[in-house]
């Protein structure tokens, strides 16, 4: 029997921690994600979960001493945020290139400067070529979902590699949301007892050196199963979904396609702003324009050919961009989906917004206007900014 | 402690054939300390000679679990790897004692590394840092570091004709350890084994962190022939350069007062990196060094407890 309740995404988060009980939690506090790691030092104070709690110095201390914790052979999960992820950027590649399958929860947050503690999506992707796993929430259900898939996922012998699931910095982290949550014996059921990890560093008999020096002769052949654990990561995601969908009735997949059948003017987002889009979507199909939106769930592994796909019978079609590459031809996230469907035989016109950084409040105003532009999408630049003073 | 037939008998946990310059004090360093181990060890080094010398894919010169995670992080990894042994001890996966050690230079300890190794020791976890501290970035080419001593001649701060090597005085890392309060502190040489495996075998049987600062001459940075290492090393000792010491629980202990202090310049007339302070002009820089050593000496010799003596 499902249990609804009422959580923020940080709640949801740390719940789904504590079901799934990791051998080792190394974390450091940061706003927006802080709240997390409090709820979860809460529960280790009252003996709630086993995990051995590290509360280190920095969070590229956190993320070393996940390094050296799954590397071990432990289960392991941290939690952080812009600046905090920004500090973690010099080990995150190492963690995927040693296939250490550590769970990170990233509750997005602007990157500085000047400071700010809103949301936006700036440090996810400025990490999304570390060979991570990103799989992004549209709400408190998402990320509590997405964490526990996530466990699986990364410890999936086909990937072993590390994993963020990320929510929108207050909006969803902060936000009171009704959600389904599991009970602890679905949960521990779901992932599996333990990690299996047998060339740990623990292996006493058989002693492994992790981490060696890998010159111009080999480097580049070690390199590659990332990218080849990356792309076959996708099937596995779709896989584990569908027994959690199986098993506790939420879908999820890469990506999700909502009014996408007949949908003439599409919008692709990620995150929370898709919950809002829905609206305006609802709204316009009211109207009898033939709007529809397009989630992308998981930015790494990038879905593609599910996107060119999912958008080849588009006519427009707007990115929106939670982030700036300030300069290249749009955001990250459009630069990436413009690119597959390069090779579509008929493209729909395709622009791109950036919008909310810093955590600038996005509507359904705004969305309502970028669906404006798509209908007229002969006028619009290829980039533009949205809600943002001139 | 074990005696030196012992040791010699016991497995070579690092083996030979690395890459290290002939001459190298590190791996001399590493064996004994791994020597004087009964449990079994996990290792995590810090980038630098040793990682780079002793791990260059496809070969391992290590016969025991190792780590290389980063430059400035060893604390930080083998907190973690602590951190999981003591989650599968808790749950009755493992049963064994092991003793896990981290290798870090002096630039992955002293500079870069220095925060994650104080949170490492502030956190209370079990286990050893190993400083060979051979006083600069010798893996990137004798770039100066913070263990780096006052006129010494670096790729970063070289001697020239208006400035006379480092300028600095060399931060002293062991006080800055010992102000952790944690168990067990302190320092040794390549080239006293006595001293080196007693100390280690001391770090084993506490529980908690522990630190060890052990002087490595480098004999490409610091310039002499491989085969001084070992004579460089004690010499200063007995210089009262670098002191044998330990601190156990807050009580200081000096392991060697030489009867005859040799003056700093025996130590330092002895390699490439001083020269420079023996040229005419520079007799008062010599004398400023001799100063600071007798100073630091003197300091530490009056943290010892009183002795009583007689009746």
């Amino acid at each position: 029997m499902a249990k609804v309740v009422a959580r923020t995404g940080n709640e949801a988060m740390a719940e789904a921690m504590r079901q799934i009980n990791p051998d080792v939690v190394a974390a450091y506090p940061i706003t927006p994600a802080t709240e997390i790691v409090m709820i979860f030092a809460k529960y280790v104070a009252d003996g709630l979960v086993d995990t051995n709690y590290v509360a280190v110095e920095s969070e590229h201390s956190a993320m070393s001493a996940c390094v050296g914790a799954a590397a071990a052979g432990a289960r392991v999960m941290t939690g952080t945020s812009s600046q905090g992820l920004a500090l973690m950027y010099e080990i995150l590649p190492i963690a995927a290139a040693l296939r250490l399958p550590i769970v990170l929860s990233d509750v997005n947050r602007a990157l500085s400067g000047p400071i700010n503690i809103h949301c936006d999506h700036s440090d996810t992707m400025a990490a999304r070529d570390f060979g991570w796993l990103q799989i992004f929430s549209e709400n408190s259900q998402e990320a509590y979902d997405g964490l526990i898939q996530a466990v699986r996922i990364a410890e999936d012998p086909r990937v072993h590699l590390p994993a963020m699931v990320t929510t929108d910095g207050f909006i969803i982290s902060h936000c009171l949301d009704k959600i389904e949550l599991l009970e602890d014996s679905e949960v521990k059921e779901f992932i599996g007892p333990e990690r299996k990890a047998p060339n740990s560093l623990l292996n006493l008999e058989k002693p492994v050196s992790i981490g060696l020096l890998d010159l111009q002769d080999y480097y580049f052949e070690h390199r590659l199963p990332v990218a080849e654990a990356m792309r076959g990561a996708k099937k596995v995601i779709l896989e584990v979904a569908d027994e959690f969908a199986k098993k506790f009735g939420r879908k999820y997949g890469l990506c999700e396609a909502y009014k996408l059948e007949d949908a003439e003017h599409v919008v692709v987002a990620l995150g929370s702003t898709c919950g809002t889009a829905k609206v305006v979507v609802d709204e316009l199909r009211s109207k009898g324009v033939r709007a529809g939106l397009l989630k992308i769930r998981v930015f790494r592994p990038f879905p593609g050919e599910e996107i060119a796909a999912a958008l080849a019978k588009a006519k427009t079609v707007a990115v929106l961009d939670r982030s700036d590459s300030w300069s290249a031809q749009g955001g990250q996230v459009f630069t990436e989906v413009r690119s597959v469907m390069f090779d579509l035989p008929v493209k729909p016109k395709i622009i791109n917004f950036i919008y909310g950084l810093g955590g600038r409040e996005i509507d359904q105003g705004q969305i309502r206007q970028v669906y404006d532009c798509l209908q007229k999408v002969e006028k619009q630049p290829l980039v533009q900014y949205l809600g943002v003073r001139e | 402690m074990a005696n030196l037939k012992e040791l010699a008998s016991r497995k070579e946990l690092l083996t030979g054939g690395h890459r290290m310059c002939p001459g190298c004090g590190a791996p001399i360093i590493v064996r004994q300390i791994l020597l004087a181990s009964k449990d079994p060890v996990v290792v995590v080094a810090a980038t630098g000679c040793l990682e780079v010398s002793t791990t260059i894919f496809p070969y391992t010169a290590w016969n025991v679990p190792y780590l290389h995670n980063a430059f400035e992080n060893a604390g930080a990894t083998l907190s973690g790897v602590e951190a999981a042994y003591s989650a599968f001890k808790k749950k009755g996966k493992i049963s064994q004692h092991v003793n896990f050690i981290a290798f870090g230079g002096d630039g992955g300890t002293y500079d870069i590394g220095l925060q994650s190794l104080s949170g490492a020791l502030e956190r209370g976890h079990d286990l050893l840092y190993v400083c060979y501290n051979n006083e600069a970035y010798m893996n990137t080419g004798v770039q100066r570091s913070g263990a780096t001593p006052k006129g010494a001649n670096t790729t970063t701060e070289p001697a020239g004709k208006v400035r006379q090597g480092k300028v600095e005085w060399r931060k002293d890392l062991t006080e800055i350890v010992a102000a952790h309060g944690i168990p067990y502190v302190a320092q040794s040489i390549a080239g006293n084994w006595a001293d080196l495996t007693k100390k280690a075998e001391k770090a084993f049987s506490i529980r908690g962190p522990k630190f060890m600062n052990v002087l490595q001459p480098c004999r490409l940075g610091w310039g002499y022939k491989p085969e001084d290492t070992l004579n460089i090393a004690r010499l200063a000792v007995e210089s009262c350069v670098w002191p044998l010491y330990e601190v156990e629980n807050g009580v200081y202990k000096v392991n060697s007062k030489p009867k005859a202090k040799k003056p700093a310049a025996d130590f330092l007339k002895t390699q490439e990196r001083f020269r420079h302070l023996f040229k005419p002009g520079n007799e008062q820089l010599l004398i400023e060094i001799q100063t600071e050593v007798d100073r630091r000496w003197e300091a530490l010799v009056a943290k010892e407890p009183a002795v009583r003596t007689g009746a």
